[in-house]
């Protein structure tokens, strides 16, 4: 079983969810070896019809308390630029893809997505690029994300407070 | 004219005093030397809770005890603050001291999208709550990255520092989510806090008073 998690946070993205259910996406992820598609829709007006066949399987969902269990079952994922799916799904270490909405192209929860593109964790696309991206796109050429220091955000504030080591 | 000249030399005075007040506050100072601190701590709600947590856990016990302060109604922030304490007790053998938390809610002092002005008054409006509940829990230091709730406990506790009952120290850390411009609360904060923690190179290009520890979340 090969996996594509879609998720657009707790609001809505229908251009998305429309783009990645529309018979060309599908095949595409199909010729790439994926047989199980799950959406995370949110408040969304575009509502799939779930359906399983034998190669191919589609789950369609609102919300969930939480999204960890989808996350860490993804091959793929293919996300809205919110700060907490992305950070989530590249702390998990699954290769990510994220939709931006150019609807709310100057909201700055982009900053994040676009500066993770620049640095090669992820790839990034609108939504008519979607499917040329996915079938363009290789997997490899992702870098990994390594976890934040905290332990340097400690040590500096042991030291700036005046802790005794 | 005499009860004037009194009345503006007593005020001029008092703004003096005010400015020379502020300046001690937010001047440099020493480093004094401690075995514990009282810790405050500002959790924002979604993302910023789940950020200033990572924070929190990377200290050691001898940042306690540990009061958190919620925006009311923030049920999630409150779970996380307990699972997140009460995996530090798990892992602690029972022998060691563990940290002291306690929970306090305010009134949310912004909410999203609301306009400038009428936060202005809703941020004075949480003073009313915010300044008692810092004068009660005198902390050593205020730890917070955001949303509004910060602000008016951040100005709370530097009112403390300038009506000389205590001088607490006040660190902000800039979400991560912040890669080229500062957050509303802080651009305000980074005026008023001790040490201003940024994760990107790029604002501490922009902010070069800034601390900059690379990503730290």
């Amino acid at each position: 079983m090969k996996r594509v998690f879609v998720t657009v946070g707790t609001t809505s993205f229908d251009d998305l969810i429309a783009r990645v259910v529309a018979h060309d996406s599908v095949q595409i992820l199909k010729n790439l070896g994926y047989n199980q598609l799950v959406l995370q829709i949110g408040r969304g007006t575009v509502v799939p019809e779930p359906f399983s066949t034998e190669s191919f399987t589609l789950d369609v969902y609102r919300y969930k308390d939480s999204l960890k269990e989808d996350l860490q079952q993804a091959d793929l994922v293919i996300s809205h630029a919110g700060a907490g799916s992305c950070l989530e799904s590249l702390e998990k270490g699954k290769p990510l893809v994220v939709v931006v909405n150019e609807k709310l192209m100057n909201n700055h929860q982009f900053e994040l997505a676009k500066q993770l593109h620049k640095e090669g964790h992820l790839f990034y696309c609108t939504c008519s690029m979607l499917p040329e991206l996915l079938q363009s796109m290789d997997l490899s050429t992702l870098k990994c994300y390594p976890p934040g220091q905290p332990e340097k955000f400690s040590a500096f504030l042991d030291k700036v407070v005046g802790l005794q080591k | 004219m005499l009860s004037i000249l009194i009345l503006a030399a007593t005020a001029a005075g008092l703004v003096i005093l005010l400015f020379q007040r502020l300046w001690t506050v937010l001047g440099p100072h020493h480093v004094t030397p401690r075995e514990s601190l009282r810790l405050l701590i500002v959790a924002g709600s979604g993302g910023h809770t789940t950020e200033i947590l990572r924070l929190v856990g990377s200290l050691s016990n001898a940042y306690s005890p540990r009061h958190y302060v919620i925006a009311e109604s923030d049920e999630m922030s409150a779970k996380k603050i307990h699972s997140l304490e009460e995996l530090s007790r798990a892992q602690n053998d029972s022998t060691t001291e563990y940290p002291k938390y306690h929970l306090h809610r305010i009134p949310r002092s912004r909410e999203v999208r609301q306009s400038w002005l009428s936060s202005v008054f809703t941020t004075f409006y949480s003073m009313w709550f915010s300044f008692p509940l810092v004068l009660r829990i005198k902390p050593d230091l205020v730890l917070c990255n955001g949303p509004g709730t910060c602000v008016p406990i951040c100005v709370s506790a530097l009112l403390l520092g300038i009506l000389g009952v205590k001088k607490v120290i006040i660190v902000y850390v800039e979400s991560i989510c912040r890669v080229e411009t500062l957050s509303l609360s802080g651009k305000i904060l980074r005026h008023l806090s001790d040490y201003f923690i940024v994760q990107w190179p790029t604002l501490k290009e922009k902010y070069p008073k800034s601390v900059y520890l690379g990503r730290i979340v």
